[in-house]
């Protein structure tokens, strides 16, 4: 990529620290003014997390959990499992896509009332692309927390007016034969891609399939591929 | 409100930004922004769409050139202050206001784990209200541009489409981002053909599905 995270936060920091200031008001319909966004983001927050420890407004041990559940036990290997159980078991992939809480629940990293999620299957003439064009809503429960470009303004604004687009500049291209459907996360439902079952495949195990499972192909920037493409280094957890 | 985070079709933004390897947290002060935001929320001073409003009210420039973590941190610093929990001295000052109660906070470690987590935003309700619309018909989303907070995106509004599926009863997010009550109504799954929305530049077959509460919708 042209311009690593690493130089954007860095540029980010130091352009905001420069333009906003605990002065600036902004003529809304709320009685405040934007917090001034710090210009060293580390200091701020931990100024924050103090006060907050201080006030017994927060936890630091629930903090920490939090942190360690997001970095160590959700993650895109939870939608990996399920995908290839879908792919070795019709049963559960008609549960998963009529009740994808009740079907994942089997594994249980999520309750049978959590949030809700969908499934959508990809097929050799339908592909499922996820976004959310408002904000960055994802499926925490099976995904883990969403990567930069997933909540960046490239994607969130083209990847519905042009899909095929976007999707090129993740190195698949779709035939015209293919459907493409887009799904804008707009309210509170979560959706998950079920890739295709890659060919050549057939031998392996539940588990080996679901090492095969990427976090780009659930949703939907992606394909399955086997053998797994080099350099595929997304981060499995 | 027409903000600059209802992005979905525009064109000037760039290439998309791939970062291979890359890690949950940039840096470690990010995550704790993450966990400051959901273990604050047990508080229930706020909700997710009041949440999402300190976002979006944000001015343009700065929507665009802030991080995601420093747009929460942002919103998060707004409401402790506008839900009471902090006093804008108290932040800037990093101290405690004198005499200020300790209190004992609502989530503790225990309560953390990946099952309670996959419950955390809690938007549907087990409630008995009859669907205005049924699957297979076709409506249109209405022409509306509250200055609040609103989950129908300008590229689908004044568009038909048919209803795919009813997902049930949720909160809604006009009302309850600004505090005003859940106004529980169902959503539903609205297929839109990519030529609806976009004209003949786009595929035949290719579509963009919105959810969609009542309230953003008329029988077209």
């Amino acid at each position: 990529m042209a311009i690593t995270r690493r130089d954007f936060l860095t540029t980010a920091a130091a352009t905001a620290g420069a333009a906003m200031t605990p002065d600036m008001a902004h003529a809304h319909e709320h009685e405040h003014e934007h917090q001034a966004v710090p210009s060293d983001p580390a200091l701020r927050v931990k100024a924050l997390e103090s006060l907050l420890l201080e006030k017994g407004l927060v936890d630091r041990a629930a903090l920490d959990s939090l942190v360690d559940a997001y970095e160590h036990k959700i993650g895109p290997r939870n939608g990996a499992r399920v995908v290839a159980r879908a792919w070795v078991d019709p049963a559960y992939k008609a549960r998963l896509l009529a009740d994808a809480n009740d079907a994942m629940a089997d594994f249980g990293f999520i309750s049978r009332q959590g949030d809700r999620i969908l499934v959508v299957e990809n097929t050799p003439t339908v592909h499922n692309l996820i976004v959310c064009t408002l904000c960055s809503c994802y499926p925490w429960a099976v995904l883990g927390l969403p990567p930069v470009w997933y909540k960046s303004a490239p994607y969130r604004s083209r990847a519905v007016i042009d899909p095929r687009g976007v999707l090129r500049e993740f190195g698949l291209e779709l035939g015209q034969e293919v459907e493409v459907r887009v799904w804008d996360s707009t309210a509170e439902l979560r959706y998950l891609v079920l890739p295709e079952r890659p060919a050549g495949a057939e031998a392996l195990s539940e588990e080996d399939l679901a090492a095969l499972v990427t976090r780009d192909s659930m949703v939907g920037v992606a394909k399955v591929v086997f053998p797994p493409a080099k350099g595929n280094d997304e981060r499995h957890s | 409100m027409n903000g600059i985070h209802d992005m979905g079709g525009m064109q000037d933004m760039g290439l998309v930004q791939y970062e291979n390897g890359e890690p949950v947290f940039h840096a470690p002060w990010e995550s704790r922004v993450l966990a400051m935001v959901l273990a604050t929320f047990a508080w229930h001073k706020w909700n997710l769409d009041a949440f999402r409003h300190t976002r979006e009210v944000l001015p343009p420039q700065d929507y665009l050139r802030l991080s995601y973590y420093e747009q929460w941190f942002s919103g998060l610093r707004e409401l402790l202050v506008r839900r009471g929990l902090l006093t804008a001295e108290e932040i800037d000052s990093g101290i405690p206001a004198a005499g200020a109660a300790k209190t004992s906070p609502p989530l503790t470690a225990e309560q953390v784990s990946p099952v309670a987590l996959s419950t955390r935003i809690h938007a549907q309700r087990d409630l008995s209200i009859s669907p205005r619309f049924k699957v297979g018909q076709q409506v249109r989303a209405r022409n509306i541009n509250p200055v609040g907070h609103t989950r129908l995106p300008r590229y689908a509004r004044g568009k038909v489409g048919t209803i795919h599926r009813d997902h049930g009863v949720f909160v809604f997010p006009d009302t309850h981002a600004h505090f005003l009550g859940e106004k529980p109504q169902h959503v539903y799954s609205v297929r839109f053909a990519a030529r609806e929305l976009w004209g003949a530049q786009s595929p035949e077959k290719d579509c963009v599905y919105l959810d969609m509460w009542d309230d953003y919708l008329d029988p077209a």
